[in-house]
C-alpha cells in the first residue's frame, strides 16, 4: 500500500521541483568565505566597470546642473506633450523597484525558499532603482530647491500641498517606499554584517563592519526578536509592492486625457512594474551568479521560478494592454477610440508601440518551454528585452496620449533633446555606481539565511527518515539527491 | 571595573560544531532546571527559542499602536491642511473629500509602523552595544559563522557548574569556557 504511494509522491515532486534550492556541499566555514570572498578581493574588472559607471554618472550629474541651471526648457518637453522622458524614465525605475520588494518581502511571507540566497541582491536593487526615481520628479520640478514645499509643514505662507491630487499621494508613497525598502533592508544586512565583522581580515575592515553589525552576537534572545520585527517589516513593505506603482498610475488615471483616463491601470502598472524588475533582477543576477561562482546556492530552481513569474506577469500585462484597446473599442468614446485604435497603432510613435507589444508580448513566451527558463543566454538576452520593453512602453503610455489630445489644432510631436538622454543613460550609470560599490562591499547573499537554509535541508534529510527510507529511495524521494548523483 | 557594577555574576559557555549538538544540549539542561539559558549561534533557530523561555514580545502591539496614530496623523494633517487652514475650493469639489485623503494615510501607516518595528527591535535589544563580555572569548567569533554557543547563567554553586559541564560534554561540546561579567 505504502509503496505506490511513495512512488506517486516522488513524481510529483521531481515534475513540480526538478531542481534543488541549492547543491552547495560545503560546510559552514567554508560557505561562510565563499560568500563574503568577493567584498576581501579587489579585482581590476571592477575597477573598469566602476570607472564606466562614474563616468555615465558624471554624465548625469551634468545633465542634472544643466537642468537646474537653464530650467526644463532644456528638455524636449513642452505643450501639450509637459511629461514625456523625465515621468518615463521615474515610472519606469520605480517600477524595476518593485521586483526587490516583491522577492524579498512578499515571497518570505509565502515562504517561499528560494528567496533565500537572492533576496539582498534584488532589495539593494529596489533601493537604488528608488534613488534614480526619485531623482526625476525632483528634477522636473523646475525649482528643485523648493522641494520641500510638497511636505505638509507650518509655514508662515500658511499654504499647503493640496492632497486632492495625485502628486503630494507620490510624493508619500515614493518616499515611504524608500524609508521602508531601506529598514527592511538593513534588518536583514545585519547578522552578515557581524559575520563580516567575525571573519575581517585586518583591524580596520573589523572596526567598520562592526559598527554597522551594531554589536549583534547572535543570541537566542536577538534572533528571537529579529525574526518578529522581520516579519512585520515584510508584512509592511508588502502592501507597498501594490499600492506604490498604484499612486503612480494615478497620476495618470486621474487625468480625464484618453489613453490615461482607465481603471485598469492600478492592476496593470503593478503587474508591468514587477515583470519589468524580475528582469532587471535576472540582468543583474546572472553575471553576479557566473563571476563570483555561486552557481550552488543560485541554482536553477532560482532562474526557472523567476522565468515563471516573469511569464505571469507578462501575461498580466497582455491581458491589461487587450483590455485597454477592448474598453476604448467597447465605450464608443471617440477620443478613446482615437487614441487606443489609429494613434498608437498607426501614429507617429507607431513604430514604438509595436517594437513594445512585441518586446513584452511575445518574448515571455519562450519561458513556456522548460528548458528555455534555465538557459542563461535565454534568460539574459530576453530580460533586456523585457526591461527596454517596459521603457517603451511608459513612453508610449505617457507620450503618445499628450502629443494628440482632444483638439487637432494642438498637436504637436515631441522629440527628446540631449539633456533628456543624458538624464536617461546617467540613471544608468548612478545605478551601475551603486550597485558596484554594493557588490563590493556588503554581503550580498545573505550569509545567515542561506545557513539556516541548509540546515533545514540537512534536517529534512536527516536521521529519522533514513531509519524508516532504504537509501535509494530517498535518492529518488530527495531531489537535492537526485542532482548530486547526475 | 565599572562604578556601576553592583555585583559578579559568573556564567558557564559551551561551544558546540553543530546545531543538533547543541538542540540536545540546550533540552538536557533545560530538563536538568537550569533556567537562565541563552544560545548564540550563526543563524536563526527558531525551534530552540522555547527552551530559552523568553516572554512573548510587546513590540508587535507598539508597532500595531504607532501604525494606527500613524495613519491618524496623517489623515489628521491632510484635512487640517485642506479642509481646515486654507479650503481650497477647486471647481466645487467636497472641501472635505475622504478618499483623496486615502493613499497618504496608508502610506502614513505603513511608514510609521516600519520606523517603530525597526527602531523598537534595536532599542529592545539594547543595540548598538558594540561590546559586549562574550566577545572577550578567544575563538567566540566562530559564533557568527559555523559554532553554537550554550551560555548556562546563574550558576550557584560547584555542584551546579560540574552537572551543567558533565550535560554539555555529554552532548558533544568542544569545550566549556567560565565566563565571569559585571551585571549591569
Amino acid at each position: 500500500m505504502a509503496e505506490p504511494a511513495r512512488a506517486m509522491g516522488a513524481h510529483d515532486h521531481t515534475v513540480l521541483e526538478p531542481y534543488p534550492v541549492s547543491r552547495d556541499a560545503r560546510d559552514d566555514a567554508a560557505l561562510t568565505d565563499h560568500l563574503l570572498s568577493p567584498i576581501w578581493t579587489r579585482s581590476r574588472a571592477w575597477w573598469i566597470l566602476f570607472t564606466v559607471a562614474g563616468l555615465l554618472t558624471l554624465l548625469f550629474v551634468f545633465s542634472a546642473t544643466w537642468t537646474i541651471a537653464k530650467g526644463i526648457g532644456t528638455w524636449g518637453n513642452n505643450i501639450p506633450v509637459a511629461w514625456a522622458f523625465a515621468i518615463t524614465d521615474f515610472v519606469w525605475w520605480i517600477g524595476i523597484g518593485h521586483a526587490g520588494t516583491f522577492i524579498s518581502a512578499f515571497l518570505i511571507l509565502l515562504a517561499q525558499r528560494w528567496r533565500a540566497s537572492v533576496n539582498r541582491l534584488a532589495e539593494a536593487m529596489t533601493l537604488f532603482a528608488l534613488v534614480n526615481a526619485g531623482l526625476f520628479p525632483l528634477l522636473h520640478l523646475g525649482r528643485p530647491w523648493f522641494f520641500y514645499w510638497l511636505i505638509p509643514y507650518p509655514s508662515t505662507t500658511r499654504v499647503w500641498p493640496n492632497f486632492r491630487s495625485a502628486l503630494p499621494w507620490d510624493v508619500a508613497a515614493v518616499a515611504t517606499y524608500f524609508t521602508v525598502s531601506l529598514l527592511f533592508w538593513y534588518t536583514g544586512l545585519v547578522p552578515d554584517l557581524a559575520t563580516a565583522r567575525d571573519r575581517a581580515p585586518g583591524r580596520i575592515r573589523r572596526m567598520i563592519y562592526g559598527i554597522f553589525a551594531l554589536g549583534w552576537r547572535g543570541a537566542g534572545r536577538q534572533w528571537r526578536q529579529y525574526r518578529v520585527v522581520y516579519i512585520i517589516l515584510a508584512g509592511l513593505a508588502t502592501p507597498l509592492v501594490i499600492s506604490v506603482h498604484s499612486v503612480v498610475s494615478l497620476d495618470f488615471s486621474i487625468a480625464q486625457l484618453p489613453g490615461w483616463h482607465s481603471t485598469i491601470f492600478p492592476p496593470y502598472f503593478v503587474a508591468g512594474a514587477i515583470y519589468s524588475g524580475l528582469a532587471m533582477v535576472l540582468m543583474l543576477m546572472l553575471p553576479v551568479r557566473r563571476i563570483f561562482h555561486l552557481e550552488d546556492v543560485i541554482t536553477e530552481q532560482h532562474l526557472d521560478r523567476i522565468a515563471k513569474l516573469i511569464l505571469a506577469t507578462g501575461l498580466m500585462l497582455a491581458y491589461s494592454y487587450m483590455c485597454e484597446a477592448f474598453i476604448a473599442w467597447y465605450s464608443g468614446d471617440h477620443f478613446e477610440r482615437y487614441t487606443y485604435l489609429f494613434a498608437r497603432p498607426r501614429g507617429p510613435y507607431a513604430w514604438l508601440y509595436w517594437v513594445m507589444t512585441a518586446a513584452n508580448i511575445v518574448t515571455p513566451q519562450l519561458f513556456w518551454f522548460a528548458r528555455l527558463r534555465t538557459n542563461v543566454v535565454v534568460l539574459f538576452l530576453a530580460s533586456v528585452v523585457i526591461w527596454a520593453g517596459m521603457w517603451m512602453e511608459r513612453f508610449v503610455i505617457i507620450v503618445t496620449s499628450l502629443n494628440r489630445d482632444f483638439l487637432p489644432s494642438s498637436w504637436h510631436l515631441y522629440a527628446p533633446s540631449w539633456v533628456d538622454w543624458g538624464l536617461l543613460v546617467g540613471s544608468l550609470g548612478v545605478f551601475l555606481l551603486l550597485f558596484l560599490a554594493f557588490l563590493r562591499w556588503v554581503p550580498f547573499v545573505p550569509v545567515s539565511e542561506v545557513k539556516r537554509l541548509h540546515f533545514e535541508l540537512r534536517r529534512e534529510e536527516g536521521p529519522l527518515s533514513a531509519g524508516h527510507e532504504p537509501p535509494e529511495e530517498r535518492a529518488v524521494t530527495r531531489p537535492r539527491r537526485v542532482e548530486e548523483e547526475r | 571595573m565599572s562604578i556601576f557594577s553592583k555585583r559578579r555574576r559568573s556564567s558557564l559557555l559551551a561551544e558546540f560544531a553543530s546545531p543538533e549538538e547543541l538542540a540536545r544540549a540546550l533540552e538536557a539542561l533545560r530538563t536538568a532546571g537550569y533556567g537562565e539559558l541563552e544560545t548564540y549561534t550563526p543563524f536563526d533557530m527558531p525551534r530552540t527559542t522555547p527552551a530559552l523561555g523568553l516572554r512573548r514580545p510587546l513590540l508587535p502591539w507598539l508597532v500595531a499602536l504607532a501604525g494606527l496614530a500613524g495613519g491618524i496623523t496623517t489623515y489628521w494633517i491632510q484635512w487640517f491642511a485642506n479642509s481646515w487652514s486654507y479650503p481650497l475650493n477647486v471647481g466645487g469639489r467636497p472641501l472635505h473629500p475622504v478618499p483623496a485623503f486615502i493613499p497618504a494615510t496608508f502610506e502614513g501607516t505603513v511608514l510609521t509602523a516600519a520606523l517603530v518595528a525597526f527602531f523598537g527591535l534595536f532599542v529592545s535589544l539594547r543595540l548598538p552595544a558594540l561590546w559586549h563580555p562574550v566577545f572577550e572569548i578567544d575563538g567566540f567569533e566562530r559564533a557568527t559563522v559555523d559554532r553554537f554557543w550554550i551560555e548556562v547563567g546563574g550558576v550557584q554553586s560547584e555542584l551546579d557548574a560540574r552537572q551543567m559541564r558533565h550535560i554539555a560534554n555529554e552532548a558533544g561540546a568542544l569545550r566549556i569556557v567560565p565566563l565571569a561579567m559585571e551585571d549591569r
